[in-house]
């Protein structure tokens, strides 16, 4: 396990919103999220279509587009504001810093050029090294991603690839340019269960060997809890309960988080029982409530859930939610005032 | 029993429940609406409508009437707002007026190859198999010739006239819709909900009339509305060739013409039945591009 | 609009228990030698090669009111059974037996067999057309089936009413204007509007976010118990799969590697395939994180499968023969079957148990 070292996070977003506009009306997909990474650290952002996870991950890499998306608060990444970035800068910034991976592996190779020489090519651009040099280092990544008989796969178009194994060129060409940041948005999704546990031990396994810090976005806990070292759940654009994987599997505190937990059917052990569920459906983000977003469709609510977003308050020694049911910080009970 | 228990809870976060239920031809109206160039593009046709239908009314002298003395006046003549023709008669008029043919000419071929082709394509799209090959091997030999030349030859065959004109420029356009009609409907075909009507139960004709049609008529629709600025174009070059209209039957491509010979004294007045060509049919591409981009957004 | 009607399924016409022909022993659905290939270039001696062999011998049954599930992985032929039971594509070769009558005899023609089955998509938006309305698309069914419209109309009401979606807000709306969750419950209504007594659910949860899957698989137990329905219930989660089957079918490239009750399968597999997809589904343990891939690679492109047993290439338990021999399906205890050398005492596999009568 990583302990995280009391240097001054690597990814830092304070307060982050981001609003699309350019609809019939204007749209609130992140509604203020704090987010601390340090070196060398896995955080799960884990939450359904819709909680603003991918687009919190875009946010980091100023990959939305500019004229539709509104960005507000803070992000530093690499003790640099990534807002105050030009153009230039950003390119360095992309790939070299920060890197990418999808779920769709389309979306990062270009189908008319061997993958290879878009790796090599990376490389060159970044790094100002030859084309051989380029071209070595792709066959390593190669090698290090285990695809097999790396030499001959380099040649290949990615069509000519399998889904895993397009995965594993994709993750080569996030790290061509040896960046501190790996972020992945649900680089797993779209294979096979059998696929899927290798890729996700592969990025286990290269993480811990670079010290990569990674932000992995995923709806599926299962995932979560097999990379993270600290998960982050959210709920229509806010964090609503983060902390150590551990705590937040097995002490889930926030009703969202152990509504989800619930529902899972192989918490069932006889078939045939009805599942737990969550009733009704996320939020309108053109609308979202003033108080906790959650509070339609929680079992718990009370009247003052309406009041306010909650704060922050600690569920256990290394995790906090943002639900008023908890006991507020070093305080008695006083609930009710902090919201207001 | 009860499985109303499940989502009947708070309004699931789709639409505010102002008015559901509207078409979707309503939104791609609004969407076009929006469209500051597609709107311009459509008043400038409904423009150019208005006038060609009434045009007795909007014309301000007789298009027929020629006078030997005032040949070839330049525009803003007092009495000859846009000048007058090598007959002397006034141009204002004759365009007003040729906007009737030169509409028709445009319009209706593509009118025509828009229902053929429409039926030609779904048919083979839908059918696939022999019937597919037979059909798409079939327009494929019309496609083997450039359109121009094809609208000639069938024209200078059939002999000249207005409504021989049509059916030349039909037969050129019927290949084109067809071949759009059939790409459009064996993607319809392959959709899941086309397979769930037929595991349904439901026969073609059925499946075609209630999935099919409604899904695919509206880009061919959209095609079909480029064509007619070729069709103007095509009508007006048969024209030219006198394999169109006939003088002195007020026409834009036989106007241009007539008034060839007098590109040198007058050439202002000599291009303006192609100015009227030129705008008339880009604003048809205008407006079929606004209508595309209305039609695609899909949420 | 209207208000939710009278029941229409008190119409005896269309009570599953009164459609009954075989009697409760008999299996609804039985399908036998079940090939489709795809694909691939006739040579001139009526050969095929390079064809996709999607589904390549596939034989199952599905007993009365029980959930059949079928997992593996993409590629593995379970979706291609689906429509081949379904008969939106047509088999190349295998017979389908419906409650004791062949599909294609006089007794069961194409029309009437379709009302019996019918399927969900995993796409919910793509199995919905886009210019209808709910109510619309409901009531198609039925309409074609000859039903009038406004008896269709009133089904398609109850039916939105079943699947927990108010008729009076829903029965207008067109797809764009539903959520995933919804759609997906239009798409079982459309399902049932006919009355079947098999529904086949191809990934018909995989594309929803969890909570919603939850609520989805919910409302399938419920309308099953209500309906009296089968489930041939086809997904790639094998915690779903459990959650809902009864019996379970696991297919690996075009074949049956191993069919049995889904305790059994999914608690003890027999076939090391069925065992590594287990083992690869996450971990929900922080303490207990998975260690090592059960497989490695992709699957196998089907249209070139392996020789022998097609597990071979990337069984931890291979042994030279199984590049040989094809292991065909047998059992290992009564309803359990299992297609693996390992399992045929005298295969000739070292693991295998020594023989006893008869040789393969």
């Amino acid at each position: 396990m990583s302990t995280p070292p009391p240097a001054a996070p690597l990814v830092r977003a304070r307060n982050l919103t981001v609003d699309f506009v350019g609809g019939a009306r204007p749209v609130r997909a992140v509604a203020g999220v704090d987010l601390s990474l340090a070196a060398g650290e896995v955080v799960a952002l884990l939450g359904e279509s819709g909680s603003g996870k991918s687009v919190t991950l875009r946010a980091l890499m100023r990959l939305l587009p500019e004229k539709r998306a509104r960005i507000g608060g803070s992000i530093t990444v690499d003790g640099r504001d990534v807002a105050a970035l030009g153009r230039r800068e950003l390119a360095r910034f992309r790939g070299g810093t920060v890197a990418m991976i999808f779920q769709e592996p389309g979306l990062a190779f270009d189908p008319v050029y061997r993958v290879g020489d878009q790796i090599a090519e990376a490389v060159v651009r970044h790094e100002r090294v030859s084309r051989k040099a380029g071209r070595a280092r792709a066959l390593e990544l190669f090698e290090r991603v285990r695809i097999p008989s790396a030499e001959t796969r380099l040649d290949n178009y990615p069509h000519e690839m399998s889904g895993g194994m397009r995965q594993r060129a994709m993750i080569a060409l996030a790290l061509a340019c040896r960046p501190k940041v790996l972020l992945a948005d649900e680089p797993t999704t779209a294979l096979d269960a059998t696929v899927q546990i290798q890729i996700l031990l592969l990025l286990r396994e290269l993480q811990r060997e670079f010290g990569l810090a990674v932000i992995f976005v995923t709806h599926d806990i299962g995932v979560a809890t097999e990379v993270a070292d600290r998960i982050a759940v959210m709920y229509a654009g806010r964090i609503v309960e983060r902390g150590d994987c551990r705590d937040v599997i097995r002490a889930a505190a926030h009703p969202y988080t152990r509504g989800l937990l619930a529902s899972r059917a192989d918490h069932v052990f006889t078939r045939g029982t009805r599942l737990a569920t969550i009733p009704g459906a996320p939020p309108d983000l053109g609308a979202l409530p003033p108080g906790c977003a959650f509070a339609p469709r929680c079992a718990q609510a009370v009247p003052a859930c309406e009041a306010g977003v909650p704060e922050e308050r600690p569920a256990s020694a290394t995790h906090v939610a943002r639900c008023i049911l908890l006991r507020p910080p070093a305080q008695a009970d006083a609930g009710a005032t902090a919201a207001a | 029993m009860a499985v109303t228990t499940v989502d009947s809870a708070p309004a699931p976060a789709v639409v505010p429940a102002k008015k559901l239920g509207r078409g979707y031809w309503a939104g791609v109206l609004r969407r076009l609406a929006r469209d500051p160039v597609a709107v311009t593009a459509a008043v400038i046709i409904l423009l150019i409508v208005l006038a060609a239908i009434f045009a007795p009314y909007v014309a301000p002298a007789d298009p027929y009437k020629s006078s030997m003395i005032r040949r070839l006046r330049p525009i803003g003549t007092p009495g000859f707002l846009l000048g007058s023709d090598e007959l002397g008669r006034d141009m204002l008029s004759r365009l007003i007026y040729g906007g009737r043919l030169s509409l028709v000419m445009g319009v209706l071929p593509v009118f025509c190859a828009f229902a053929v082709g429409s039926f030609l394509g779904v048919a083979a799209g839908y059918a696939g198999g022999w019937l597919n090959t037979i059909i798409m091997r079939t327009v494929d030999v019309f496609y083997a010739f450039p359109s121009v030349l094809l609208a000639i030859a069938l024209s200078g065959t059939l002999g000249a006239g207005i409504l021989n004109a049509i059916v030349a420029l039909t037969v050129v356009f019927v290949p084109q819709v067809t071949r759009v009609a059939e790409s459009v409907t064996t993607q319809i075909r392959n959709r899941d909900y086309v397979e769930a009507a037929r595991v349904s139960g439901a026969g073609p004709f059925t499946i075609v009339r209630v999935h099919v049609l409604g899904n695919v008529l509206g880009p061919i629709f959209v095609y079909s509305t480029s064509l007619i600025s070729v069709s103007m174009i095509l009508a007006s070059g048969l024209s030219f060739l006198g394999l169109g209209s006939k003088p002195p039957e007020p026409e834009w491509g036989l106007m241009l013409n007539t008034l060839r010979t007098a590109i040198y004294t007058q050439p202002m007045v000599a291009a303006l039945p192609g100015v009227m060509i030129f705008v008339t049919s880009i604003s048809f591409n205008l407006l079929s591009d606004g209508l595309r981009s209305a039609m695609e957004v899909k949420a | 609009m209207t208000e939710p009607a009278s029941d229409a399924t008190s119409d005896p016409a269309f009570d599953p228990a009164a459609r009954d022909r075989g009697g409760p022993a008999q299996p609804l659905l039985s399908v036998t030698g079940l090939v489709k290939h795809f694909g691939g270039r006739r040579s001139w001696r009526g050969e095929t090669k390079g064809a996709v062999r999607a589904v390549d011998g596939v034989d199952f049954s599905i007993a009365k009111g029980e959930t059949l599930g079928v997992v593996g992985e993409s590629g593995c032929g379970k979706s291609t059974t689906a429509r081949l039971v379904m008969q939106i594509i047509a088999p190349d070769a295998g017979e389908i037996v419906f409650d004791g009558e062949a599909l294609g005899s006089r007794a069961l023609d194409l029309t009437t067999y379709r009302r019996e089955v019918q399927m969900v998509f995993q796409d919910s938006y793509a199995s919905l057309n886009p210019r209808l309305t709910v109510e619309d698309t409901i009531a198609f069914g039925p309409r074609v089936h000859g039903v009038g419209r406004r008896e269709a109309t009133g089904r398609a009401h109850d039916l939105l009413f079943k699947v927990g979606l108010e008729p009076a807000r829903f029965a207008g709306r067109y797809p764009h204007e539903l959520s995933g969750g919804q759609r997906q419950r239009i798409n079982i209504a459309r399902a049932l509007a006919l009355q079947p007594r098999l529904v086949i659910l191809d990934e018909a949860v995989s594309a929803l976010d969890k909570s919603v899957e939850a609520q989805v698989l919910n409302l399938l137990l419920d309308l099953k118990a209500e309906f009296g329905l089968t489930y041939m219930f086809i997904s790639h989660d094998l915690n779903v799969v459990r959650f809902m089957a009864d019996r379970v079918m696991v297919m690996y490239l075009g074949k049956v590697a191993e069919v049995g009750p889904s305790d059994v399968i999914l608690k003890s597999p027999s076939h090391p395939y069925t065992a590594a997809l287990l083992a690869s589904m996450p971990s929900m343990d922080p303490d207990a994180r998975t260690e090592e891939a059960p497989l490695f690679g992709d699957p196998p492109n089907p249209i070139d499968p392996p020789s022998g047993c097609r597990f071979h290439t990337r069984c931890r338990f291979a042994s030279a023969i199984c590049a040989n021999v094809e292991p065909r399906l047998a059992p290992v205890a009564r309803p359990h079957e299992v297609a693996c050398l390992m399992a045929q005492p005298g295969s000739g596999h070292p693991r295998a148990a020594p023989l006893r009568e008869n040789a393969a």
